[in-house]
């Protein structure tokens, strides 16, 4: 063990400002930015806005399990669609339609999708749970687009927005605004949750799996047991994301259970820098950024996703830590 | 007894005569395919996401050989190979700066690819389904059905296919640095076997077989920028059925698999027939995760 020479130890105030303070001071600052954008932003980049919150929502969810447990999971577009279903579920059977009881249906829709997918495909490793969760999506995909009865098949389900309600607070109809301050509110309070759970020894326990798996269980964790605990959570999210995602824009599609969702959360990830739980979010909105620059560029008709593609595999190659990779280490502390 | 006795005799043989030529006959389309994925992953360790994506385009450039010729064949063997340079340009490319990092980051890379090409497929075809004329229009009477011999002739082909390469596999002596490699890499490397050029072949090889099994699957239903998807995954459960990077056992996973699901479309309408092979696949992996095919070591 070296020491270092003891006129180079910064002053004590000085060392507790270094971590903790200027994380906490970050936060404010991106929180402050956040809340206020509404009131300037025109229309269309709050909503804008909103729905990067929302996607990033997804992505981070999807991020426990990339960047944290080592599991590449293409099936996240199946618990984000179950929650939009619920969500619809709940809105189109209670009347007047109640926001609370939305979000819990649409949880449990995503925890039933995530209890399936967990228990059959956290046995298989790497690849072939990469493709498993592929193939569990996919079969939620079939079934929502074939039960027509149930699910309105092709063409969907259509609601109207609940009331912003707050018990004993508030009651309103929600406004873009609203609505954005709402989003924002719950994907932070789902990244601090995501946050204390990724440095509990739960997520440590999480992290040895992804750094070497056989020692992990040779030193007497039940793997198979952690990596359910950890797709089910990852799914809560993704299902709430979907919730949000549904009250936003009133209706629950199949199109959003299809693969390309999945797709699309691992590109936010990969974009962004797993392992951060703030990357996914910078992901989504590089993306969706650079979505509507080029068919505001090029025209609608332009297929953005082949530049994206492009930008996607280079990052892959050359950046494989993504846009925030630098810092990881850093958010991690 | 009286129910199990009429059970049986419900089954209706000359559906299920009918439906099993059809099993085999996608059976051995979908072997094509698959031995293609368990190839590039039997040696490159590479899960091939984009290769829905080169059967897909196979079809398509088919497609476009055949306007411009006029000719099925033609555009059979130009479809091929011109598949067979773009996995070759898209092995170096893309997948090659990868070797020797997380398996994980291959995967990712692939399917970056197949997004590419999916939206290059739907930019410049457009969302129309295009359709290849059979070469052969020639029918025979099975039961009530007047059947298309070009569907016996894509099953024989197919075989020829598969059959061919496993040929080349065991005699050629690119087949045989194909097997040196995917037996031991390192020292096939050592015995002056040039690796990098066997992961770009194998890669080459892979993604003709897909095109090649796109034209002779193009006029049965046409040519459509989402075809490759669904194709990819019924190869990927076909693959983990028959146990990842097992070529024999991926070919009769994907003959079981059809046949299943041919059977299933008997009783329950072909799009819920899918089920039928998700739960195939949930079963294989709850008791045997290792492959239906293999013997449990």
């Amino acid at each position: 063990m070296t020491f270092a020479p003891l006129d180079k130890v910064p002053p004590l105030s000085k060392m507790r400002l270094s971590h903790t303070a200027v994380f906490w001071i970050g936060f404010c600052v991106v929180m402050a930015v956040l809340i206020a954008a509404p009131l300037v932003l025109p229309e269309f980049w709050r909503r804008f806005l909103t729905e990067v919150l929302i996607w990033g929502l997804l992505a981070m969810s999807s991020d426990l399990l990339i960047g944290y447990t080592g599991m590449i999971s293409f099936g996240h577009s199946a618990f984000f669609g179950l929650g939009m279903y619920g969500a619809a579920g709940a809105l189109l059977t209670v009347s007047p339609p109640n926001l609370w009881l939305a979000i819990l249906f649409g949880l449990a829709g995503a925890a039933g999708a995530a209890l399936f997918v967990a228990f059959f495909s956290t046995r298989l490793r790497d690849i072939y749970f990469a493709i498993t969760t592929l193939i569990f999506s996919q079969i939620f995909y079939v079934i929502i687009f074939t039960w027509t009865q149930v699910t309105g098949g092709e063409n969907g389900l259509i609601f109207t927005r609940p009331h912003l309600w707050i018990p004993f607070l508030y009651d309103a109809r929600f406004t873009t605004t609203t609505m954005h301050w709402f989003v924002l509110a719950v994907v932070t309070a789902s990244y601090l949750i995501l946050r204390r759970v990724t440095q509990s020894p739960f997520g440590m326990v999480l992290q040895s799996i992804r750094e070497n798996e056989p020692r992990t269980r040779a030193v007497g964790y039940s793997v198979e047991r952690y990596k359910m605990m950890a797709v089910m959570l990852s799914g809560l999210f993704a299902g709430l994301a979907g919730v949000l995602y549904a009250i936003q824009n009133e209706f629950a599609a199949p199109d959003f259970v299809y693969f390309l969702t999945s797709g699309d959360t691992v590109i936010f990830n990969v974009m962004g820098g797993i392992g951060t739980l703030v990357g996914p979010i910078v992901g989504a909105g590089f993306f969706q950024l650079m979505r509507e620059l080029l068919a505001r560029l090029f025209g609608d008709q332009f297929p953005y996703l082949i530049p994206l593609g492009v930008i996607f595999i280079v990052m892959i190659i050359f950046l494989p830590q993504g846009l925030l990779g630098f810092a990881r280490r850093w958010l991690n502390r | 007894m009286g129910a199990i006795a009429q059970f049986f005799q419900a089954i209706p043989l000359d559906l299920i005569i009918i439906q099993t030529v059809n099993g085999i006959v996608t059976g051995m389309i979908l072997a094509l395919i698959a031995s293609g994925l368990t190839l590039i992953f039997g040696i490159m360790d590479v899960v091939n996401f984009a290769h829905g994506e080169l059967f897909m385009l196979g079809a398509y450039i088919g497609f476009v050989v055949f306007v411009a010729t006029g000719n099925f064949w033609l555009a059979l063997i130009g479809s091929s190979l011109v598949v067979a340079i773009l996995g070759a340009a898209i092995q170096m490319v893309a997948l090659r700066p990868l070797i020797g990092r997380d398996p994980l980051n291959t995967i990712l890379a692939t399917f970056g690819i197949s997004l590419i090409l999916q939206n290059y497929a739907l930019w410049q075809f457009g969302p129309v389904v295009r359709k290849i004329p059979e070469p052969i229009d020639s029918q025979f009477t099975l039961f009530y059905l007047q059947y298309p011999w070009y569907r016996i002739l894509i099953a024989a082909l197919s075989a020829a296919i598969i059959g061919g390469f496993w040929l080349f596999l065991k005699y050629g002596k690119f087949g045989i640095w194909i097997r040196a490699t995917a037996q031991d890499r390192v020292m096939a490397q050592a015995m002056g076997i040039p690796v990098p050029l066997v992961y770009t072949g194998v890669f080459a090889i892979g993604a003709a077989m897909a095109a090649a099994s796109g034209v002779l699957f193009a006029p049965m239903v046409g040519v459509n920028h989402t075809m490759g998807l669904d194709w990819v995954l019924k190869a990927f459960i076909v693959v983990v059925v028959g146990g990842m990077g097992n070529f024999a056992g991926s070919i009769v996973a994907a003959i079981f698999i059809s046949l299943l699901e041919a059977y299933a479309a008997i009783w329950v309408d072909p799009s819920h027939a899918v089920i039928v092979s998700f739960v195939v696949l949930i079963l294989t992996l709850l008791f045997r995760p290792t492959g239906l095919f293999v013997a449990p070591r």
